[in-house]
């Protein structure tokens, strides 16, 4: 089986945020970045498939160069390969970076093209879906169970307070919920292999950009932390606080 | 004036607390963009237009029922394909969602089918001639970002508890709609939707939420947490990573950085210890209570009402406390 997986460079969920000079942007000084999460459990996941079944695991990213250490991440995890989609900066119109993606995927004779289920920066949860329609296949989103056989897949997602069960043919695009799969570190050995595996890069197709950063800032602080009191005896008091100030009793 | 088409969720017919959401939503962007009309869409199977009505009161010129046997679950591919028909024959500036589960999978294909600009898990949007400014948190809440959105038709949903559902009384007229693709066609077949923990709200739903930790010790614990939910009456229950990961609940209960995002009224955190990937999911409540036996526990720095104890002890002992205040 070829399974496509699309890959962000993100920063590392421990990261302190301070706003760049510039008001549009993430301070990068001193911040560890990392392959989004719900995408390392895609590439996680596809790799147990192909490790299993035979075939082959291509990891692709828009992004700017930075991101060529994102995808050496993944083929040192066990990817064959990688594809730089090269940009001149961050790009935050979901429709631009699906478009991409789909001009890449297109005619690539993928059986399965992985997402995350949303991107630790955009925070969007729109691209997977996107390049789906672009590229005409079937689309489940937000999995965290998938069984693949047969030409179909069998998938679980889960809803608020619900869940359902979906079942598709293949090629088809599925996004990537946490509890599918744990991302493996890589081993030495891994690490030295992607040095030599194929690491392709050429200019991202993004057409027309319609969505545009104006700012970034970081969200009013809550006020300081305050404990009232200590065991049982402070449960009184805290009814008190619900009923009088929280109003929520 | 611009018409806004608003997509108002439904589950096994029944509308969703996102629908009046949505419809608010959509009111009050026709509104601030000088006046026009909310048509909102809803799928079921037979009988979802008469519930539909009521969503006139929240603001609705329009509710337009589009019901078929299939409906009775999701079917995306053939509702986004109807939603995208009506958003380009109806010519309407705004395809408006919420950012629910269903919301996600649905208005992403929207915009891909339409071609149209889109914006996610919207707090704010504000008309800015041809554009929309709307403010958006990303890197895992930590950054609040503005965004500038070009192009007709925009598809933007919101989230979920950004907008207060509000009552806006117009005279809705029905219509109804048949879906534009087939969905006995649709690639993508939803087997089943077995729903969750019956009698109790969901986590996207309830005003009120009690989490716990792996401060409970063991699964059967969870007991404590329930009760607790119970007490109150409109409470969730929800869970941190360390609890999912050792089963005692499933994945669906988490909150943090890779489960789900809620803003409830109230926020129990029972024996958690505040995690920064935790946090990332709750920060945004607009009260929390945190009971933790160790008082340097990082949850105390962002608990308004912090309770240094047991967990066996406490729990109980407000579980009985809000039911007596319930009951005077
Ligand atoms: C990439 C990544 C993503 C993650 N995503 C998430 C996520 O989405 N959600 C999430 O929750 N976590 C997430 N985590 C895990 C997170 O870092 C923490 O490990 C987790 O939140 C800890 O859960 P906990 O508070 O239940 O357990 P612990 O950290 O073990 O805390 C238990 C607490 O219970 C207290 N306690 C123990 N006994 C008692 C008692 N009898 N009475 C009162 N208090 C007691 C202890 O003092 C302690 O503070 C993620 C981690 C990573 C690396
Ligand atoms: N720049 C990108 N390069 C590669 N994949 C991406 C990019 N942006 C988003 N994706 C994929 O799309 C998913 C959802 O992203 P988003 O819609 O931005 O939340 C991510 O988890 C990735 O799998």
């Amino acid at each position: 089986m070829k399974i496509a997986v699309c890959i962000k460079r993100a920063p590392d969920s421990e990261t302190r945020f301070r706003i760049a000079a510039s008001g549009t942007g993430i301070d990068e000084a001193g911040v560890k970045f990392d392959i989004s999460d719900f995408d390392s459990y895609a590439v996680e996941y596809a790799l147990q498939v192909t490790e299993k079944g035979g075939g082959e695991v291509v990891v692709i990213s828009v992004g700017t160069d930075a991101s060529q250490e994102t995808l050496r991440k993944a083929l040192s995890m066990g990817a064959a390969s990688g594809v730089l989609l090269k940009t001149d900066g961050p790009v935050f119109d979901s429709m631009a970076v699906a478009r991409a993606l789909a001009d890449e995927l297109q005619g690539g004779g993928y059986d399965l093209v992985l997402f995350g289920k949303v991107a630790a920066d955009t925070a969007a949860g729109a691209v997977g879906a996107m390049t789906a329609e672009l590229l005409g296949l079937p689309c489940v989103n937000s999995v965290s169970k998938l069984d693949l056989a047969d030409g179909r897949g069998t998938a679980r997602r889960d809803l608020e307070g619900a869940a359902e069960t979906v079942e598709f043919p293949l090629p088809a695009v599925v996004s990537i919920d946490e509890g599918i799969a744990r991302p493996r570190y890589p081993s030495l050995k891994g690490i030295m292999a992607a040095k030599k595996k194929p690491l392709e890069s050429k200019p991202a197709q993004l057409g027309d950009v319609r969505v545009k950063i104006a700012k970034m800032e970081l969200p009013a602080d809550r006020p300081p932390g305050r404990i009232i009191g200590e065991g049982a005896a402070a449960v009184p008091e805290l009814v008190r606080l619900l009923q009088d100030e929280a109003k929520v009793l | 004036m611009a018409n806004i088409l608003a997509y108002a969720e439904a589950r096994a017919g029944e509308l969703r607390k996102t629908a009046f959401e949505a419809v608010t939503a959509a009111r009050q962007l026709a509104d601030a963009s000088g006046g026009g009309e909310v048509h909102a869409i809803v799928f079921g199977p037979a009988g979802v237009a008469a519930k539909a009505a009521q969503l006139g009161k929240f603001g609705a010129d329009v509710v337009i029922a589009v019901e078929h046997e299939r409906y009775a679950n999701n079917d995306p591919e053939s509702m986004s394909a109807t939603i995208a028909e009506r958003a380009k024959s109806g010519g309407h500036r705004y395809v408006v969602g919420v950012a629910s589960q269903t919301g996600r999978d649905i208005a992403p294909r929207v915009a891909a089918k339409l071609g149209a600009a889109f914006a996610s898990d919207v707090i704010d949007a504000k008309v800015n001639g041809d554009a929309l400014t709307v403010r958006h948190p990303g890197y895992w809440g930590k950054v609040i970002m503005t965004l500038e959105v070009t192009g007709s038709p925009t598809v933007l949903t919101y989230r979920p508890g950004a907008v207060t559902a509000s009552e806006n009384a117009k005279e809705a007229r029905a219509e109804s709609m048949a879906p534009a693709a087939d969905p006995s066609a649709s690639r993508v077949v939803v087997k089943e939707t077995t729903q969750g923990a019956k009698g109790r709200p969901d986590l996207a739903e309830a005003p009120i939420i009690i989490s716990g930790g792996r401060g409970l010790k063991e699964a059967a614990n969870f007991k404590l947490v329930e009760d607790l939910a119970d007490a109150f009456g409109n409470a969730a229950v929800g869970a941190t990573r360390a609890v999912t990961d050792e089963g005692w609940r499933p994945h669906s209960d988490q909150i943090g950085q890779t489960g789900r995002t809620v803003s409830p009224q109230l926020y129990v955190a029972v024996g958690i210890s505040g995690a920064i990937q935790h946090i990332a999911g709750m920060r945004t409540s607009k009260a929390i209570v945190a009971i933790n036996k160790d008082k340097e526990a990082p949850i105390f720095k962002i608990a308004d009402y912090g309770i240094v104890g047991d967990v066996f002890e406490v729990v109980p002992a407000l579980t009985a406390a809000v039911k007596a205040a319930k009951n005077s």
